[in-house]
């Protein structure tokens, strides 16, 4: 508690300056007469006391963009600026943020206590705020009474917290995570998801998570930056980038989703149309800053959930399509239906089993997939 | 153990009772591989018990050569009772201790580089300390007292030292090199990450990382130097050390004397191993 209000204090005078700022970066490697580049181009602007996720597939740039700003790697082009001053040519261990490596990257030779002591011991920090302080980030991450113990005689999940523990307890100025739960099983891996974000609640530091797991980011983050080939593909809110996928490729990434395309027919509004006529329609909200004429092929992508299955398409103001359903699958909480439309192309259903009511259609069968125009977005057009 | 009682299947009769006598009686082979284990083990330890035995013998003439009683005089006082032997002794140690302490500071460096960097001649580094190692001493030991005579340096303690350093540095070398192989690259940058600087990081989590193969390298450079014969002849001039002066007397016979500063110099070294392996145990455990 008493971490949360120092950083409060310490904070107030810069809350308007972002705690992290990237601009125009790009990071290249020379490997055996190759040139890399593993950030291409990477614009981000970071709030104080956010919790903010790069996600993206392995060799994204991810970690190269974190290693930039913890100070292992310099940008070949741009700058990074930590509350406003920029840090080019500043060293890891005079830059006030802290790594959580993936490999937790505990001292092997040092207790927990020590362990976690170790940042406070460098700054000469006097001795007993040292105990003091150790001691509550220890209690803060579940750890009390293991204090004695070395890194190897702790689980993985308790190894994953005193890494933690010794980055927080320097109450950094950001922390930043390196797929810091990919080495656990499963369940342990959503019970620290829950923990982090409570951790993150309670000390108020700025986090920086990476991660190549999209439900690892949706839970936690306030916000995502999805990054592909070294570029942001999409940045925004968990739920704008689930809702609202700006690319086909973050579509694609983040849950799962249905792809259409055609020739628009007409568009007006913020809205596109591309099929009408024969009892069928197919409408999508447009982007800002995305126009499209009639003639355009556009893209246009609907979430399964959003989705809904019927006999017939009677009163239906919205979106209606008709295909025939090609596979059904019984998953316990909810149905899976994949059905090839009109058009040629493939839609998954996602059906909630809110009563005990038999399937809503067989295989084979002949239906109708209706949905509000307001859940297709449209992604792209050649 | 309780493999059979839980087998589904309810094996015959036979069989089950077969099962759990059949792990006592050894197969031959594992039996001859027993014996076998034995007899080295004797066989590298009867010349070491000889040496021991025999520093508590009481010879009658010049030659220890032939058990004639037992006494312990020569462990008390009288163990320095022969000044140019103790002299001898005297040296060697110095030269062992010098000669480790150089071998190990300039070989943990080469195996700290060796071990985390790439550069150019890497390859070649490597190749020379192998090369070191496995060239016969005789060949070292002559081309190095070619090279003192060369260049007009006149052979005594330092020369022998210098030579020593230089067969030892690679031992260090390649034991440290194993160990810093064998380091998560992340720990350090943890270290730096936390604010310690470069300095801090290698003398507050590198070294002690890498500590037990310095240990190792140390030790093996110790034990290498302080029984040095071949090089330290082609280098010495008229330094004397203990390896050198029972060589230039033993023929006249060995007073039992050797045999007693044999033992501590051996018996120094176990404690020194066995301590070192409970230490790096208790690390592990
Ligand atoms: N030190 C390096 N030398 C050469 N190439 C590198 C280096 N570090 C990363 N890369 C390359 O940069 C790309 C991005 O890597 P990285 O940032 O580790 O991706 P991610 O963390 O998203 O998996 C990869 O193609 C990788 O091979
Ligand atoms: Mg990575």
């Amino acid at each position: 508690m008493t971490q949360a209000s120092e950083q409060a204090g310490s904070t107030s005078a810069t809350e308007t300056i972002p705690a992290i700022q990237m601009a125009g970066i790009v990071k290249e490697f020379h490997s055996r007469g190759d040139v890399v580049r593993a950030v291409d181009g990477v614009d981000l602007e970071i709030g104080s006391g956010e919790f903010f996720s790069l996600l993206g597939p392995s060799g994204c740039g991810k970690t190269t963009t974190m290693r930039m700003i913890a100070g292992f790697e310099e940008p070949t082009h741009g700058e990074v600026r930590l509350y406003g001053a920029s840090v080019l040519g500043v060293p890891p261990h005079k830059r006030d943020v802290n790594m959580v490596f993936q490999s937790y990257a505990l001292f092997p030779h040092m207790n927990v206590f020590e362990n976690v002591a170790f940042g406070l011991r460098r700054k000469k920090t006097a001795k007993d705020e040292v105990t003091r302080r150790v001691g509550e980030i220890i209690e803060t991450v579940g750890l009390s009474g293991r204090e004695k113990r070395r890194p190897r005689e702790l689980s993985g999940g308790q190894q994953q917290r005193v890494a933690l523990a010794r980055a927080l307890v320097n109450q950094p100025r950001a922390l930043l995570l390196d797929e810091p739960l990919g080495a656990l099983d499963l369940k342990l891996r959503q019970a620290m998801e829950v923990e982090l974000k409570r951790i993150q609640r309670e000390v108020g530091i700025t986090f920086i998570y990476v991660t190549h797991d999209q439900g690892e980011a949706l839970t936690m983050s306030d916000r995502i930056a999805v990054m592909n080939e070294g570029r942001v593909e999409q940045l925004g809110t968990p739920r704008d980038i689930y809702a609202r996928p700006a690319t086909r490729f973050v579509a694609g990434f983040i849950g799962t989703s249905n792809i259409l395309s055609g020739p628009v027919t007409s568009a007006a509004g913020g809205s596109v149309v591309i099929l009408d006529g024969d009892g069928q329609h197919v409408e999508a909200t447009l982007r800002d800053g995305l126009s499209l004429s009639a003639g355009d092929t556009a893209e246009i992508t609907v979430r399964p959930e959003k989705v809904s299955i019927k006999p017939d398409a009677d009163g239906c103001a919205g979106c209606r399509l008709r295909g025939t359903v090609t596979e059904v699958v019984y998953l316990g909480t909810s149905t899976n239906y994949n059905v090839v439309t009109s058009t040629g192309d493939e839609i998954t259903v996602f059906v909630q089993n809110s009563d005990d009511s038999a399937e809503l259609a067989e295989r084979g069968a002949d239906v109708w997939l209706t949905w509000d125009p307001r859940h297709s977005y449209v992604i792209g057009a050649q | 153990m309780s493999a059979p009682t839980i087998s589904p299947a309810p094996a015959p009769a036979a069989s089950g009772s077969a099962r759990p006598k059949a792990r006592k009686p050894k197969k031959t082979g594992e039996r001859l591989l027993h014996w076998f284990t034995w007899l080295i083990i004797i066989w590298l330890a009867l010349p070491i018990a000889v040496v021991i035995a025999f520093s508590f013998n009481n010879p009658h003439g010049r030659f220890n050569y032939s058990w004639t009683g037992f006494t312990l005089k020569y462990w008390g006082p009288k163990l320095f009772a022969i000044p140019n032997l103790t002299t001898a002794m005297e040296h060697s140690l110095l030269v062992a201790v010098v000669a480790t302490a150089g071998a190990t500071i300039l070989g943990t460096l080469a195996g700290l580089a060796l071990g985390k960097y790439k550069f150019r001649g890497q390859g070649v580094t490597n190749l020379v300390q192998f090369a070191c190692i496995s060239a016969p001493e005789v060949v070292l030991g002559s081309s190095l007292a070619t090279f003192f005579l060369q260049v007009r340096i006149q052979e005594g303690a330092l020369t022998v030292i210098a030579a020593h350093i230089m067969f030892c540095v690679s031992f260090v070398a390649i034991t440290v090199r194993a160990r810093v192989v064998g380091l998560d690259p992340s720990v350090e940058e943890a270290a730096r990450d936390l604010g310690a600087s470069p300095w801090e990081t290698f003398r507050l989590v590198t070294l002690p990382m890498i500590m037990p193969g310095v240990i190792a390298g140390a030790m093996l450079a110790f034990a290498l130097s302080i029984d040095d014969f071949i090089t330290t002849e082609f280098t010495s001039g008229s330094f004397m050390t203990y390896p050198l002066w029972i060589w230039s007397v033993s023929r006249q016979g060995l007073p039992p004397q050797v045999n007693v500063m044999g033992s501590i110099v051996f018996a120094v070294g176990v404690l020194f191993a066995i301590a070192n392996s409970v230490i790096s145990r208790r690390r592990a455990a």
